[in-house]
């Protein structure tokens, strides 16, 4: 009784029109990556397609390597930022202080520090410390960056875990770790996974400390696809090839965890 | 009594992370410092912040930040309130076209920037061009032509979606009986849209604003891997002016002063991006 067939028509066309005109650099890409080489260079969408793109990324067998940096860097900071987080998102949920407030807010605080702003510091020190073009300096840089939002993400979960059910717990004889460990941890592992989910896209897609803080050995697939920008010849397909690749997975994961993502990303400021 | 044990490590590395580089900042802006030349150390007073401002390279990398960040704030909230409703309304494959419409936002920036840069945008091999042509119209060099606007393009396709995602969580949240009523009362959609979706979005849209802001301000990875900067100086803002300083020119200095510059920037939005979340936070 509420929309017009007339509207549902209008909203239809308006809404699948945007979508598709929103997604098709993506779709170009994926088609472009099926082209040989030289079909890539010309728009039209008649052409055999060949796995040929895949093949020869995969030939240079450094793609494998850069891919294997994104993994370790990805779930290593994500790891890492949790083992940091999970402790201290339970204290405040479940045993807040007076500070509590303040220390929640100043560390998210700390997320709007802008990165250029210390890129000369942390350059340095990481100069001094060897640990540029390492993965371990960008595991520790990811878990920082991405602790604040961890930390909150999981607070926010904590907080809809009812005390009666720890509180039980507790008269059960459960101590502090064995608290956490079992009886909170399987009831919120629902959210400490979306939570470490998206800390894994913000990892995997992150462009600024991986462009500036490794060359060659640690570098990730987002400084791998920046090698293409090298003016000297043009591999649309390659190109095409390598970028699905890397941005596949991190897709998928996308589309499953939209919603934690909103809370996430405003800081349960919007619902 | 353990909780504060619990909450510390996450608290001692943070202040370290924002302490440590921060006070470094600030002490390398004050110094001589090249990393090519050691003999020239030493204070310098505020000769870096002088050089800084008089530099017309630094005013018009602050005009290319701010054009960059209003631009794409414009059409990413614009656009993204109207999609937000839009993606509200009832229709077939709804679900899926949503999925496609929020995709942008999780291509990592590098491939969003060629994507677009070689694929799309490239006057002689890209789809522009070709449709262009097709119609009888010249291709357009865009990144010789319109270099900030290129950039500007790319960077609301990756941050419309994120708008639109948040604005239609909020939206979703919308009293129905608040706009069906106001339907009875004989209200057009675009009154409906007016005096109710929007001031309901306002809370929703501030917050997409300045979470925006925040990242929007350092955009490097799209310049970097696109334009370099240029032509000349028209690309360059200020996150890629600072890393040009710190790490193509070796200046830690004059870097420095920059960051300083930005690290102000971002904390005026921060300032009110963090009072707006703690109005919401109970704790």
């Amino acid at each position: 009784m509420r929309e017009t067939p007339m509207q549902r028509l209008l909203s239809f066309i308006l809404g699948w029109g945007t979508a598709l005109l929103l997604f098709f650099p993506i779709a170009w890409m994926v088609l472009t990556s099926f082209k040989s080489e030289r079909d890539a260079t010309s728009p039209n969408l008649f052409f055999t397609p060949s796995l040929d793109s895949y093949h020869e990324v995969f030939a240079r067998a450094d793609y494998l390597s850069f891919a294997l940096n994104s993994v370790v860097i990805s779930v290593g900071g994500t790891v890492v930022a949790l083992l940091f987080a999970i402790p201290a998102a339970y204290a405040m949920a479940f045993h807040p202080t007076r500070r509590t407030r303040g220390t929640l807010l100043w560390m998210l605080s700390t997320k709007m520090l802008p990165p250029v702003g210390v890129l000369v510091p942390i350059y340095l020190l990481f100069r001094t410390a060897g640990l540029l073009d390492t993965r371990s300096g960008l595991v520790a840089i990811y878990a920082l960056m991405n602790l604040p939002i961890v930390v909150w993400m999981l607070f926010t979960f904590y907080k809809e875990v009812p005390n009666e059910i720890l509180e039980a717990g507790r008269m059960d004889g459960a101590k502090t770790a064995g608290e956490v460990w079992f009886l909170l941890l399987p009831l919120t592992l629902p959210g400490v996974a979306s939570t470490g989910l998206l800390s894994l896209i913000l990892c995997w897609n992150e462009a600024f400390w991986s462009l500036n803080l490794t060359s060659a050995g640690a570098a990730p697939l987002t400084a791998f696809i920046a090698s293409f920008s090298s003016p000297e010849g043009l591999f649309f397909a390659k190109l095409s090839a390598a970028s699905t690749m890397a941005v596949a997975p991190i897709l998928v994961f996308g589309w499953f965890s939209q919603r934690q993502l909103v809370q996430g990303l405003t800081f349960g400021a919007v619902k | 009594m353990v909780a504060p044990l619990l909450v510390m490590p996450s608290i001692i590395v943070l202040l370290a992370w924002m302490i440590v580089p921060l006070v470094m900042t600030l002490w390398f802006s004050f110094q001589y410092y090249n990393l090519v030349d050691p003999s020239a150390r030493g204070f310098a007073g505020i000769d870096n912040y002088v050089y800084l401002v008089t530099d017309p390279d630094f005013w018009v990398s602050l005009r290319t930040t701010l054009v960059l960040l209003a631009s794409v704030l414009v059409i990413t909230v614009g656009l993204g309130t109207l999609l937000a409703v839009l993606f509200n309304q009832p229709f077939p494959g709804r679900n899926i076209a949503r999925v496609l419409a929020i995709s942008p936002f999780f291509v990592m920036p590098t491939v969003s920037a060629l994507i677009w840069k070689n694929l799309l945008m490239h006057p002689i091999y890209g789809v522009f061009g070709a449709l262009a042509s097709m119609i009888g119209l010249q291709p357009v060099d865009w990144f010789a032509q319109f270099p900030l606007a290129s950039i500007i393009a790319i960077v609301s396709w990756e941050w419309l979606p994120f708008a639109l995602l948040i604005l239609l969580t909020a939206v979703q949240s919308l009293d129905h009986e608040q706009k069906e009523a106001a339907r009875m009362d004989g209200a057009g959609p675009l009154a409906q849209f007016y005096f109710i979706t929007l001031p309901h979005l306002s809370r929703a849209i501030g917050v997409v604003i300045m979470i925006e802001t925040i990242f929007l301000l350092t955009v490097f990875a799209e310049i970097f891997v696109t334009t370099s900067g240029g032509p000349g100086n028209a690309t360059t803002n200020l996150a890629f002016l600072i890393y040009a300083r710190a790490l193509l020119q070796y200046d830690i200095g004059g870097a420095s002063a920059g960051g300083v510059v930005a690290i102000i920037l971002a904390n005026i939005v921060a300032f009110f991006l963090v009072r707006s979340i703690a109005r919401r936070l109970e704790v």
